[in-house]
């Protein structure tokens, strides 16, 4: 168990800077996901933190000792890669202790360890196997075992549930968050994949561009984020953002059309400018006829326990989930309602998130909010 | 292109037996003129049915070119080659793959260029550093003090001038370098991870995972250590550190003697069979190395 501070972290492959300055805390026990794009430095930054990388500028502490010139195994991280890289010649016991061979443990006691981890992973049957010989959930609970058995202070995940089949990636999930409540190791977890991140994190860290855009938790992240690129990065479908401008003197956003007035006060702390407007497809409402916004559907997808419909506003794609029981065919107009409490407002030039309430009352959730009537 | 037709492959089928027969048929004319008697090898046309004769020609070839000490020198000096070669192509590939140093292009360069200078190139002074290995720090010596220094050491007539330059050639190296490349970066990280040094992961992950690898290059390097002979010749003048390869000359039947070819076939055959052995028994991992990776 180990508490871990990024200070002023920078990376730099030549003259291209990858991280431009990060800044984190973990404590100890945490479970942290490291959510991007591919390209983001999310990868570079775990692999800093492993020494695996060398550190540009800043330094990186664990439990308070700086690590920055220590070697991997000196800084008591265990890693599981993307795509195992188990040792192929070895059997899964022998990938399975390598480290404690290394480490000169003796052979009974190497013995009884790998056989406690195997159990702890569901493998004690499979000890004797090569890994190529291993479906690919094997493979990767063998990634585990490997990381487990050396009993780290801090467990790095890069990316390891991207080579599995989407349902295998769901067990793994969930064994992956069970075996952290076991362990209660620090657990650093990269991914590109939103679900993921949502659904194992204790804290979320969200970067681009080799900055960190917002660190939180799950919800908070998710019903307040940062900036645009957070906003359309988390949910799925994602947020719907358009351009609206605000009228100071009528007191309202206008956008496509549409007027929503605001609260007058709030429309003058504003200042007559563009923003930009954001609001998720699952807080539409389909409403009545002139009580919303009007809009003409394109397609429509089918989840089954629901639908998205598809269309356009202001000329950006605009997106509405709605129940299995709201029928719509490409062509039909519908009115949405679209509650102001739950409108996200950002900055057009910095695109960060503009902090006003629009609706100072309402607490999230999505029904029984007074709404903007079109005018 | 794969097409299956009737004619395409009845030509197919003809460029190879055509391509056999040019391969086996020097081979067919050794065994079976080893085995006949010096009547039978001379008579015309030339018959290549083999005979009973086999033994006593290889008997006679054996101790007419005093085989047994050629052989052992060239056992010895195809495997020293051989070992050499594999240990020190495993080595600099390691060094030229897996570690991150500003001068690993000049290394690799360095390397590289001496794939365009194989032995037979570099014969001459190649042979001068042998036969004097000291003259270098003599001269430094006498340019800086002023004495002269007599020490003399050189490799002629010694395994170790037979083998040492065969080795140093890149060759080998290559082929450590492509399949050093095909392994995934993850793997040196995950062995640093689970702490084990350079050293550590060369025995523990490269070298059992290179075995098929090694296998192909211990053939192709004991048939080139086995099939020497302008390097041994030029460094030996002892007859004992002969190599089977000078020996031939001592096979063949003297200007106005007997024409007994039968015995110069029968003891080529002997020399042929080492590195016949050796490919017959490792073929199976030779091109397993050569064609793919082991997943």
């Amino acid at each position: 168990m180990a508490d871990i501070a990024i200070r002023a972290v920078r990376k730099s492959y030549g003259k291209n800077p990858t991280l431009h300055g990060i800044n984190l805390a973990f404590a100890s026990g945490e479970f942290v996901v490291i959510l991007g794009p591919s390209g983001c430095g999310k990868s570079t930054l775990l692999r800093m933190i492993a020494g695996l990388e060398d550190i540009t500028a800043g330094e990186i502490a664990i439990n308070g000792k700086v690590v920055n010139r220590l070697e991997p195994r000196e800084r008591g991280c265990a890693m599981v890669f993307q795509n195992y890289a188990l040792y192929p010649h070895m059997t899964v016991a022998g990938n399975i202790g390598y480290a404690l061979k290394v480490a000169g443990v003796p052979k009974a006691e190497r013995l009884r360890r790998i056989e406690e981890t195997a159990k702890i992973v569901g493998l004690s049957d499979y000890l004797d196997r090569k890994p190529a010989a291993l479906s690919g959930g094997q493979r990767q609970r063998v990634a585990m075992a490997r990381a487990i058995i050396r009993e780290p202070k801090v467990f790095l995940f890069d990316e390891p549930l991207s080579n599995l089949d989407a349902k295998l990636r769901v067990i793994m999930r969930a064994e992956i968050r069970k075996l952290h409540q076991r362990l209660q190791a620090t657990s650093i977890f990269v991914t590109h994949d939103q679900v993921e991140a949502m659904t194992l994190a204790d804290k979320l860290v969200v970067m681009n561009k080799g900055v960190v855009e917002q660190v939180g938790q799950p919800l908070d992240i998710y019903h307040r984020p940062a900036s645009i690129f957070v906003a359309s990065f988390i949910g799925s479908p994602a947020m719907n953002l358009f351009e609206a401008a605000v009228d100071v003197d009528g007191a309202c956003l206008a956008f496509g059309g549409t007027k929503m007035p605001i609260d007058r006060a709030l429309a003058g702390r504003l200042g007559a400018r563009h923003v930009t407007v954001g609001i998720r497809p699952e807080q539409c409402v389909v409403a009545p006829e002139a009580k919303g916004v009007s809009i003409k559907v394109d397609f429509v997808e089918e989840l089954g326990s629901g639908r998205v419909i598809h269309s356009e506003l202001n000329g950006h794609p605009f997106a509405a989930s709605v129940d299995e029981h709201t029928r719509a065919r490409p062509g039909d107009r519908i009115t949405l309602e679209l509650p102001l409490a739950q409108l996200h407002l950002f900055d057009q030039e910095t695109g960060r998130r503009i902090h006003v309430d629009l609706e100072p009352r309402a607490v999230s959730s999505a029904a029984s909010h007074p709404t903007l009537q079109a005018v | 292109m794969i097409q299956r037709t009737p004619f395409a492959n009845a030509l197919t089928y003809g460029v190879m037996i055509f391509g056999f027969l040019l391969l086996i048929g020097p081979f067919i004319v050794i065994v079976s003129g080893a085995s006949q008697t010096f009547q039978q090898v001379n008579a015309i046309p030339f018959s290549f049915v083999p005979q009973d004769r086999l033994f006593e020609n290889m008997g006679a070839a054996w101790s007419r070119a005093n085989l047994g000490t050629a052989m052992l020198n060239s056992f010895v000096m195809a495997s020293l080659v051989t070992v050499g070669k594999v240990a020190l192509s495993a080595l600099t590939a390691f060094a030229i793959v897996f570690f991150r140093t500003p001068l690993k292009g000049f290394f690799f360069w360095m390397v590289f260029i001496t794939l365009m200078l194989p032995l037979e190139v570099r014969v001459v002074p190649t042979y001068a550093v042998a036969a004097d290995l000291f003259q270098p720090v003599r001269l430094l010596i006498s340019a800086v003090t002023g004495f002269e220094v007599s020490v003399d050491w050189n490799l002629l007539n010694s395994y170790a001038g037979l083998t040492l330059p065969l080795i140093a050639t890149a060759t080998g190296t290559f082929l450590y370098r492509q399949f050093y490349l095909t392994l995934p970066d993850e793997l040196a990280e995950a062995a640093r991870m689970d702490g084990s040094g350079a050293i550590r992961f060369f025995i523990d992950m490269l070298l059992p995972l290179s075995r098929t690898n090694m296998l192909a290059l211990t053939t192709i390097m004991f048939v080139y250590g086995w099939n020497q002979y302008l390097w041994p010749l030029l460094m030996v003048t002892d007859p004992q550190y002969k190599t089977t390869m000078m020996s031939l000359v001592a096979l063949l039947p003297s200007d106005n003697g007997t024409p007994d070819w039968n015995v110069t076939l029968a003891g080529s055959l002997i020399i042929m069979l080492p590195p016949l052995i050796v490919v017959a028994v490792l073929q199976r991992w030779f091109v397993r190395g050569l064609v793919a990776t082991e997943k």
